[in-house]
């Protein structure tokens, strides 16, 4: 480990927190790679090597974590949630869903409404990984 | 049995850009800057809550190994250091932009919640930062 490291993992952290925090606008590589201050091809090796996953996958754990939110919160139709989250088709989005969850988005809505869950922790906590698919997380998270 | 939290830590890379980040931009000020044989024990205390401090502590030999301070300064600027502090506001518009006129990298604009109005941001470190204007509760 060396400080150059440090300073690259600052860079990717950077850019993570621009996709937990800008999820539903259309990010894109070329703009993540700009807030780290690296190149394109850099961006999603290093992004890779830091947090375990590429970038595009990150992006949409969170998204897919923001439509179990809404899905289970909100009575808004599951298209609206798919486009409210940041994803521009519902094809994508119901197979990702899915794939990301282990059902797909109507189905989970069906398991009823959720308790309200604040930002920051809750959002982390409730968000799908690979290794917790289909699992319940803690409802109730208390402010902030 | 247990009264009040006098001291938490957190993490930090550099103890001098520490005192410049928390003292300098977010207002702390410095309670004990010792040295201990090698360790600078170092804690700052915001001035509205003079009892709540916070050890600013460096990964570093003799407490952790040279292997182990490297994971740490790893983790904390991969932001799994564990080093977060929640802080309310009065204002959190008015602090947001008292921040950026400080130079503070605050990427995110204050959003509004269930709980108050808030937003977030890390530390030159790595560490998570949230300030919230809490909305009151009812009183019952």
């Amino acid at each position: 480990m060396s400080r150059a490291s440090e300073d690259s993992n600052r860079r990717m952290l950077r850019a993570r927190d621009e996709m937990d925090r800008s999820y539903a606008e259309p990010l894109d590589v070329p703009t993540l790679a700009r807030i780290a201050h690296v190149s394109e091809a850099h961006f999603i090796r290093t992004f890779r090597a830091t947090f375990g996953e590429t970038p595009h996958r990150y992006l949409q754990r969170r998204r897919v974590e923001r439509a179990m939110w809404l899905l289970r919160s909100t009575d808004r139709s599951v298209t609206d949630v798919c486009m409210s989250v940041g994803f521009s088709s519902l094809g994508t989005f119901s197979r990702v869903f899915a794939e990301v969850v282990g059902e797909p988005p109507s189905a989970y809505r069906r398991r009823g409404p959720l308790a309200a869950v604040p930002s920051c922790f809750g959002m982390r906590w409730l968000r799908p990984s690979e290794h917790s698919a289909g699992t319940e997380k803690p409802g109730e998270v208390p402010a902030p | 049995m247990l009264n009040t939290i006098s001291i938490t830590q957190i993490y930090v890379l550099d103890q001098d850009r520490a005192l410049d980040f928390y003292v300098g931009k977010l207002g702390f000020e410095v309670k004990t800057d010792q040295q201990f044989g090698p360790m600078r024990f170092l804690t700052v205390a915001l001035p509205s809550d003079p009892g709540h401090a916070v050890l600013l502590e460096l990964p570093a030999p003799p407490s952790v190994s040279p292997e182990l301070a490297e994971q740490v300064r790893d983790l904390v600027t991969r932001g799994a250091g564990g080093g977060h502090l929640f802080f309310t506001t009065d204002d959190a518009h008015k602090t947001h932009a008292a921040l950026r006129e400080k130079g503070v990298d605050v990427p995110e604009e204050p959003v509004v919640q269930p709980y108050g109005i808030d937003f977030g941001f890390r530390d030159p470190f790595g560490n998570s930062i949230r300030v919230a204007q809490m909305t009151p509760q009812p009183s019952t």
